[in-house]
């Protein structure tokens, strides 16, 4: 679908009226607690930064209530499928709704985990080699076969992880073999297929992008040190669990290498707006692809805000300039 | 608006918690927890929650109640605006007492009851007059969620006791006895919940009472009764409290959550006047008092309204929603798996098949759009895995019904790649695989604490 734009855009704090936001936040998956905390932070910075700003579910009331009170724009702070699989936003498409982010096929491509991955592969990316499977294969090829040949293939640690889904609900880092047929039993109950990739040791980084415009900027790399060496969920959101290094710890050629990588990735998955690749810089200093995430996380511990801070914005100021850049558009 | 970036001059450090390194070392359980998130889609209505042990308040003559608040505010405003007694109010304490008579405590006085806000306070100031840390605490295993994370926060341990169809097994207690005293540890009292337990949902048989009672007696055991159920029955009359057949071995726990409303915050504790004494003083150290304006709220309801007839309204409801629940089990549930039959109370407490997790299962149940607690949450030790618990007091009947229904092809979904993966012999993998290794299991130690993290939130009295 083209993208069309009516009219430029007055920028925010110009206009007679300030811009009236629904921010989307909630869903009926296992982020909803995150995305309510992320819709939550959406709505103050917007309302900081002067805009009408106000959260919704993405419920039965959701289309009557757009109709009745447009939004100039909407902001997604969906987590999970529906806000980011390009389900909701086919929707948003078809009700002539403008919003912030990627298009729906561009979602549902980088929704699709392996997907992404063979894409990005295509473009020259590092990734780290993978299989995905869903549970259909393992029962009727034999577990112990399959998992003799991943094994075999990818060897030891790995990593298995839902094929789709993101705050690590459902990933596991697996050393020794005989944890392995449970982790997969794990996992399958996030979803139908696992996604098993060859896990890499080194230094983990979260890669902002954001367009205000002027095509995709990589924002400084936020480097992630768990105190559990692990950064699953509980890390993630518990405030303190966490150290994180705004801009990464790492020499300028590989920070370099990292914003490169994460921009490349955005444009070949035709994301727009804002995007968080999550990749791994190996001890030789190579930066591995490993996600890309197209409603990154805006709770009090999330990574964008921390990358927009130390990139000298404000994040009421971003959020306000990408919602303004949509006002008036479609796709 | 024009944006410019002016990037810090320094690298950040940001670990979000300035204060991490200072919290005490007893809050070290508090994260977040992937349980927590997956119980916010509860809120949505497309989900059949069979997880929150909400009591059905919709159910009470909410106008009456309304206008008697009212009136307790426009009449006797500076009496229920204003600080109160921190034992509470004395003509609730009385009408406490006659709530207490119903089960058989026919000579508690009301001098010898302090009110609490709710009996989760109640539990709290006993453990706290009676714990230190590394004390010992029997309970039943599985055991009440709430008081598991009031144990955990005093920094006692807990020692589960063994209970099957007809409560806490006395042998199995005598015997966690015998070994804590040949290890020398501290056993400061029993917790139990000998009314259709919350989860377990099974009660204390008459005879077992008095075999627990006897023990007491016999190793010097204090027992703290909590009984937010006992009037709740379905099939025959309250039972004899264990208060009432020891009035110096056992505190006594009450609440009016379940009865009349678990927003007003109300419960009480019995106890012999000396421990009253200091529970008084630890209330007044924590809340001052107890609110005045809903004490005055439930003396007025016990006064003026109906509310022995109001239970029996809620008991039939509840009944109802217990037999919905227990028919679609029985019609619906895959093979091995197996659940408690209460006759009172809101909870079932299911078995799943050999070899399934509740808490693993718990995304697909989530995706399946039903809740349930899976039963790790009510072990301290971190068993309880193929567990769960089960509500039915909030749900209509026919939700019930489709929450059973969803939960039924939840597990056998679960069976399913079971059927695929727990046969897998990793000994034969040909490329990594340590060969001839077993799987490790876990070293369960009878004593833990402080308790998992991975706890529910739960509604309590």
């Amino acid at each position: 679908m083209s993208e069309s734009t009516a009219a430029p855009a007055p920028a925010p704090g110009t206009e007679p009226h300030p811009l009236r936001a629904v921010v989307l936040a909630g869903g009926l998956t296992f982020e909803r607690e995150v995305s309510l905390s992320s819709g939550t932070q959406v709505v103050e910075e917007l309302t900081r930064a002067g805009l009408d700003a106000e959260v919704r579910d993405a419920d039965a009331e959701l289309l009557p209530g757009l109709t009745a009170a447009p939004a100039d724009a909407v902001f997604i702070a969906l987590h999970g499928a529906t806000g980011e699989d390009g389900a909701l936003r086919a929707v948003l498409d078809l009700a002539g709704v403008p919003y912030v982010g990627s298009p729906a096929a561009a979602c549902r491509l980088a929704w699709d985990k392996p997907a992404a991955k063979s894409v990005v592969r295509s473009a020259g990316v590092t990734t780290p080699d993978w299989v995905a499977l869903p549970h259909s294969t393992f029962r009727e090829l034999g577990a112990g076969a399959v998992l003799d040949l991943i094994v075999a293939r990818l060897g030891l640690p790995l990593m298995v992880k839902p094929a789709s889904g993101g705050s690590a609900l459902g990933a596991q880092k697996i050393s020794r073999v005989e944890d392995l047929p449970a982790a997969m039993v794990s996992c399958f109950a996030y979803g139908d297929t696992v996604l098993v990739e060859r896990f890499v040791d080194g230094v983990e980084l979260a890669l902002s992008v954001i367009d205000l415009g002027n095509g995709p900027e990589a924002l400084p790399a936020v480097e992630i040190t768990p105190a559990s060496g692990v950064f699953d969920y509980t890390s993630r959101y518990t405030p303190g669990l966490t150290e994180y290094h705004v801009p990464a710890r790492v020499d300028a050629g590989v920070a370099e290498r990292a914003a490169e990588l994460a921009v490349r990735v955005h444009e070949v998955l035709g994301l727009a707006d804002l995007s968080r690749t999550d990749a791994i810089v190996s001890p030789e200093g190579e930066v591995h692809f490993l996600e890309v995430n197209v409603s990154p996380g805006l709770t009090e511990t999330s990574m964008l805000p921390m990358a927009i801070e130390a990139a000298g914005y404000e994040i009421g100021d971003v959020l306000a300039r990408l919602l303004a850049n949509r006002v008036g558009t479609t796709r | 608006m024009h944006l410019s970036a002016h990037p810090h001059p320094s690298p950040r450090h940001p670990r979000l918690d300035p204060l991490a390194d200072r919290y005490a070392a007893r809050t070290h359980g508090m994260k977040t927890s992937e349980i927590r998130a997956l119980f916010s889609v509860v809120s949505r209505p497309e989900v059949v929650s069979l997880a929150g042990g909400m009591p059905a308040v919709t159910a009470l003559p909410l106008d009456a109640v309304g206008s008697m608040i009212g009136e307790l505010v426009s009449g006797m405003g500076a009496q229920t605006l204003q600080y109160g007694s921190g034992q509470g109010d004395p003509r609730l304490r009385e009408r406490i007492c006659d709530v207490m008579a119903l089960e058989g405590i026919t000579d508690a006085a009301p001098s010898e009851v302090v009110v609490t806000v709710g009996s989760q306070q109640g539990l709290d100031l006993v453990t706290r007059v009676f714990c230190d840390p590394g004390d010992v605490i029997l309970a039943e295993g599985p055991s009440y969620v709430g008081a598991l994370g009031v144990f955990q926060s005093s920094e006692a341990r807990v020692r589960h006791v063994a209970m099957d169809d007809d409560g806490l097994i006395p042998e199995a207690l005598e015997q966690a006895l015998l070994e804590c005293r040949a290890n020398g540890d501290r056993v400061k009292f029993l917790y139990t919940v000998p009314n259709f337990h919350n989860p377990a949902g099974v009660t204390l048989t008459e005879e077992r009472r008095d075999a627990i009672i006897a023990i007491a007696d016999r190793y010097d055991l204090l027992v703290i009764e909590d009984n937010p159920y006992g009037l709740l029955g379905f099939d025959h009359e309250p039972m004899r409290a264990l208060r009432a057949r020891n009035s110096e071995r056992v505190i006594y726990l009450g609440s009016f959550s379940k009865t009349f409303s678990p927003g007003l915050r109300v419960g009480w504790v019995l106890a012999p006047l000396a421990v009253r004494e200091k529970l008084v003083l630890a209330t007044e150290a924590q809340v001052l008092c107890p609110p005045s304006l809903t004490q005055y709220a439930v003396a007025r309801y016990l006064d003026t309204q109906p509310w022995r007839e109001q239970i029996k309204l809620f008991t039939e409801l509840y009944r109802e929603r217990r037999d919905a629940t227990l028919e679609s089990l029985e019609a619906l549930m895959p093979r091995g798996t197996t659940w408690t039959r209460p006759d009172g109370g809101f909870y079932v407490w299911l078995k799943l098949p050999h070899g399934l997790d509740a808490k693993l299962m718990q995304p697909r149940a989530v995706g399946a759009h039903v809740a349930y607690v899976p039963g790790i949450g009510f072990y301290a030790d971190g068993s309880g895995r193929e567990y769960m618990r089960l509500s039915y007091c909030y749900p209509e009947p026919d939700q019930i019904r489709e929450g059973v229904r969803r939960l039924a092809r939840v597990i056998e979904a679960e069976l399913d790649l079971h059927s695929t993966f727990d046969t897998v012999d990793t000994g034969r993998f040909r490329a990594v695989g340590p060969m001839g290794s077993t799987p490790r299991t876990p070293d369960v130690e009878p004593f833990v604490g402080p308790a998992n993290s991975d706890r529910f939130e739960d509604r309590r009295s």
